[in-house]
């Protein structure tokens, strides 16, 4: 199969390099010129100036103290011993790991829930799309707001309804500890939406022939679950842990908005991403926050990294 | 072949369009550069010499930022007065909310755009005066266009920097103790008067809290940031928080950990709600929601006290003494910043709010305390049945809210370290003593 789609694309290159011909070499070679280049360029612009250059800005930043007002000193690697012996950065690693393991918690959720809504002659699939997936595309601080009030520790909803079960439920959003709990149950529900759509479009793509050939077999609707669909849908889990692993690690606006600025348990709860923020906008200490955000992007480059290597291991490519 | 060559010429083409569009870009920013209002305006004499008015056909755009909504009416008045003697001076509001308005501002003064003028506080105003980002008002001053003694001493000298005067306030606030009369007769507690002291208001909360604690009442409350709250009560300890020059931490001294402990004794005995229920639910709102029989508030929140239903259940008295009377008292003053392109205007209408007009309308719309001498009654009568008086007499023992060249460094410790010291988790004066290492070494960087 794979080979028959290789063999498809060498020709259709082939046939685009002969329309060309007349004037020798293919699109990106001698006689197109700086016009393929001239189309990429407003998109090549906008990523070299706000991604690649920042990056490389940073990395320079990272190595210098900034006063209040701009204007660095080169300090070398002072930034980067201060970090290596700041609590607050082992603590918001553990925050962030926390608060990552919760969110992927929500991977086996959504594989029961697309596949339940995969279900042949399923009425209104699409209505129970639409209202998983609102979470997803609402504003975080309008998200943030509501679950504020569901998480208040005097006057929640949520607190209410475990105390009519007996549970007398803690002060959730500014208990050291619980705070980044809360915080990644709304990541989680908000999270789940998109996760159902990915998998579900990666079930869809599963043919029924081979469930239908099990279910003649007498395999449960469980074996089927476990033998079948899962592991031919690895492809689409596979995409939807890295992108929620690397979504995950960046989280801050949730935070910012649920926890709020004045919080006792904020210091506690900080993830990177607060961290960086903290430092470098509310300390104003560009150059520390500079050395945070190269620590973050080389953990999610090695996290990224580690999963590509093991893909092989569990994901199936046929 | 054919087709090749046709797009070769439209390219040329493209090319030269293309050119011509960005020299056609290029000679309008040039224009407006030299736009007529921004020159005229422009002139760098203008900071140095003395003030003077400028002319009143002096043609300008400028921008006025400031964090507080509640005050955009006033300020809108303000504006149209201003408009009045200032024509063809447009100004721009630019409001932005308080969470992030120092972090925009400072963004702005890092890249010298920042508002042409704008609200400072005292907290953050060393760092941008001797940075060089806003202008002084000597010239004003000189030219007799502005006049310190007409404000508060306290206040006005938040804003002055070794000797020289940066600006002077627009208002200025004070801490008072609100209180829900209804929550007391339910309780069968007298109502606090001014001349109580911290044993008094100990004695009630406590009385308040465990007779109504089975519908969810507190006596007493604050946000445990240190403005409304603890730096009262450090002062009225005879604690201070930083010494004069600003170069050492108080947080070691005895007196300064009982202005803490105050609080500390009150959350303990659960006369006030703990340091988690504050953080969920602000201190403000308990009493608005008629949760709260005492509250710890600036003057500032006289409006949203007004609009809310406990409206006509509140009155207010002076701060409880400790070893000796105090409040916080802290003003905003506007200043212009050092690279305004419309210097000119802007000191025109930073002049212009500094005067007697502007802030007895301030006063009148009831926003706030307004700064200039005798221009507060209005402000005091701006709430029949509620005895505003308090946060004007209260000047009298006032503190000017402790400062230094960078007050943020070590407000950030205090947010970070005190809660521990308030929830009881350590004792107070490991906290503070702790506190005062941490923010003598950021002191001293």
């Amino acid at each position: 199969m794979k080979r028959i789609r290789t063999s498809l694309l060498t020709r259709r290159t082939r046939r685009a390099s002969a329309g060309s011909a007349g004037e020798g070499g293919g699109p990106f070679n001698h006689g197109a010129g700086v016009w393929p280049w001239l189309f990429v360029l407003p998109l090549l612009s906008g990523l070299g100036v706000f991604y690649l250059w920042s990056i490389v800005q940073t990395f320079y930043f990272s190595f210098t103290e900034w006063g209040a007002f701009g204007g660095s000193t080169w300090t070398g690697l002072q930034n980067y011993t201060r970090l290596f012996a700041d609590p607050d950065l082992y603590r918001a690693i553990g925050n962030t790991l926390i608060y990552t393991a919760i969110v992927l918690l929500g991977v086996p959720v959504a594989i029961f829930i697309a596949s339940l809504l995969n279900t042949p002659r399923l009425r209104f699939a699409s209505v129970y799309r639409v209202l998983f997936f609102m979470p997803y595309i609402a504003m975080p601080a309008a998200i943030a707001m509501v679950w504020r009030m569901i998480f208040n520790g005097d006057f929640g909803v949520l607190n209410y309804v475990l105390a009519r079960v007996g549970i007398d439920g803690p002060y959730w959003t500014s208990t050291p500890g619980f705070a980044i709990v809360a915080v990644a149950i709304v990541g989680l529900w908000s999270f789940l939406g998109f996760a159902i759509i990915v998998l579900g479009a990666g079930l869809k793509s599963i043919p029924p022939e081979m469930s239908e050939a099990a279910e003649l077999d007498g395999a449960s609707p469980w074996r089927r679950l476990i033998s079948i669909t899962v592991p031919l849908l690895t492809p689409s889990i596979f995409f939807v842990v890295i992108v929620s692993i690397i979504a995950s690690f960046q989280v801050f606006d949730l935070l910012y908005a649920i926890l709020g600025s004045t919080n006792v348990a904020l210091p506690r709860s900080m993830t990177l991403v607060y961290f960086f923020y903290q430092e470098g906008f509310v300390n104003n200490q560009k150059g520390y926050a500079s050395a945070i955000a190269m620590a973050i992007f080389a953990i999610i480059g090695l996290v990224t990294l580690a999963q590509f290597r093991l893909q092989k291991r569990w994901v199936n490519s046929d | 072949m054919h087709s090749r060559t046709a797009p070769s010429g439209g390219r040329r083409r493209l090319i030269v369009s293309v050119v011509g569009a960005i020299a056609v870009a290029v000679l309008a920013v040039g224009c407006s550069n030299t736009d007529p209002a921004v020159s005229s305006s422009n002139s760098p004499t203008s900071a140095s010499a003395e003030y003077m008015a400028p002319a009143s056909d002096l043609t300008a755009n400028i921008t006025y930022a400031f964090w507080d909504m509640l005050q955009k009416p006033a300020i809108e008045a303000n504006i149209a007065g201003f408009n009045k003697l200032y024509p063809n001076i447009k100004v721009n509001l630019d409001v932005t909310p308080w969470e992030v308005y120092w972090t925009k501002i400072q963004t702005q003064a890092s890249s010298d755009t920042l508002p042409d003028l704008f609200w400072l506080n005292g907290p953050n105003f060393q760092l941008y005066a001797s940075n060089g980002k806003v202008l002084p008002i000597t010239s004003e001053i000189a030219a007799g266009a502005i006049d310190p003694a007409n404000y508060p001493s306290s206040v006005v000298g938040i804003y002055n920097l070794d000797g020289v005067q940066y600006g002077v306030p627009k208002d200025f606030d004070t801490i008072g103790l609100w209180y829900n009369k209804a929550i007391f007769e339910k309780a069968g507690v007298a109502v606090p008067t001014n001349d109580w002291t911290w044993a008094d208001l100990s004695k009630a909360a406590n009385a308040i809290s465990s007779t109504l604690s089975s519908q969810g009442l507190y006596g007493v409350g604050g946000d445990m940031t240190a403005q409304v709250t603890y730096y009262n009560t450090i002062f009225q300890a005879g604690g201070n928080v930083i010494s004069a020059d600003g170069t050492k931490s108080g947080y070691s001294d005895k007196a300064t950990q009982a202005g803490l402990q105050f609080w500390t004794d009150l959350i303990a005995s659960g006369a006030s709600p703990s340091m988690q229920q504050l953080s969920d639910t602000a201190a403000e709102k308990w009493f608005t929601s008629g949760k709260l029989a005492m509250f710890y508030g600036g003057s500032w929140s006289r409006t949203s006290i007004a609009n809310s239903e406990v409206a006509g259940d509140v009155n207010v008295v002076a701060l409880p003494a400790g070893e000796q009377e105090a409040t916080v008292i802290h003003g905003v003053a506007n200043v212009v910043a050092a690279k305004s392109k419309n210097i000119a205007a802007a000191q025109a209408l930073q002049v212009y709010l500094a005067s007697k007009e502007a802030q007895q309308q301030q006063g009148d719309l009831g926003a706030v305390i307004p700064a200039f001498n005798g221009t507060q009654q209005a402000f005091a009568n701006s709430y029949p049945g509620v005895d505003l008086q308090i946060f004007l007499d209260q000047t009298a023992v006032a503190k000017p809210l402790p400062i230094s060249k960078d007050t943020s460094a070590w407000n950030a410790l205090e947010a970070a370290l005190l809660p521990d010291a308030f929830s009881g988790t350590k004792p107070v004066a490991e906290v503070a003593d702790d506190l005062a290492n941490q923010m003598d070494a950021a002191l001293a960087k």
